[in-house]
């Protein structure tokens, strides 16, 4: 059965948003639903062109930099191309990082507000990264 | 007619594997024959779920040699 996944992805470090993109990934293959909603620190990662490293949160984040673990970028790629995922930044967070939906990888859709979001997030699962 | 492809996801870890059988799973005739090599012990469990979810069947699940071999015809 197919759900209907909303995830708000906030915390720019590498563990959250790796467990945000592989939620994400698997559920929109998977059939789901999936909306990610990208506020705050998780938003400028996805600026065309930034190469910045997500910082670590403990030991465990070192060793997500191995070969063999699919970066997040790249699961949220395969989550918007592979499952219809929608991407979605956050206008709030546009606004003060001075830019706009355009500046963003073309994976990403159009600017949305926190009320847009809330009220298409109505009857979903809400996750939290 | 149909074929078998081979996708090495070996020393890739969680969602790595299954993400690499779901792009050739896209790209692949209905028919086709899909046989995923991981290394990755949660594959072995997932791919099977995804399969049975997504409707598509399993043709066999073997371990060789510390190496999965999934088998997966693609039903639609």
């Amino acid at each position: 059965m197919s759900r209907k996944i909303h995830i708000v992805c906030l915390s720019g470090t590498r563990e959250k948003l790796q467990m945000a993109a592989m939620v994400a990934s698997v559920g929109a293959a998977s059939g789901d639903e999936v909306t990610v909603f990208f506020s705050m620190n998780a938003l400028a990662y996805f600026i065309k062109g930034d190469s910045t490293e997500a910082p670590v949160e403990g030991e465990f984040g070192k060793l997500l930099a191995h070969k063999g673990v699919p970066p997040f970028k790249q699961l949220f790629q395969q989550a918007a191309e592979l499952g219809d995922a929608q991407l979605l930044p956050c206008s709030m967070a546009l606004d003060l990082l001075e830019i706009t939906d355009d500046d963003l990888v073309p994976e990403f859709g159009e600017a949305t507000g926190l009320t847009k979001f809330l009220m298409d997030a109505e009857g979903a699962q809400l996750l939290s990264f | 007619m149909s074929e078998t492809k081979v996708i090495d996801a070996c020393n890739t870890y969680c969602p790595g594997p299954l993400m690499e059988l779901i792009t050739y799973m896209k790209q692949a005739e209905v028919g086709d024959i899909l046989e995923l090599l991981s290394t990755d012990q949660g594959t072995a469990s997932d791919v099977p779920e995804w399969v049975n979810k997504i409707g598509h069947e399993m043709v066999s699940s073997e371990k060789v040699d510390d190496i999965w071999h999934i088998k997966v015809r693609k039903a639609k």
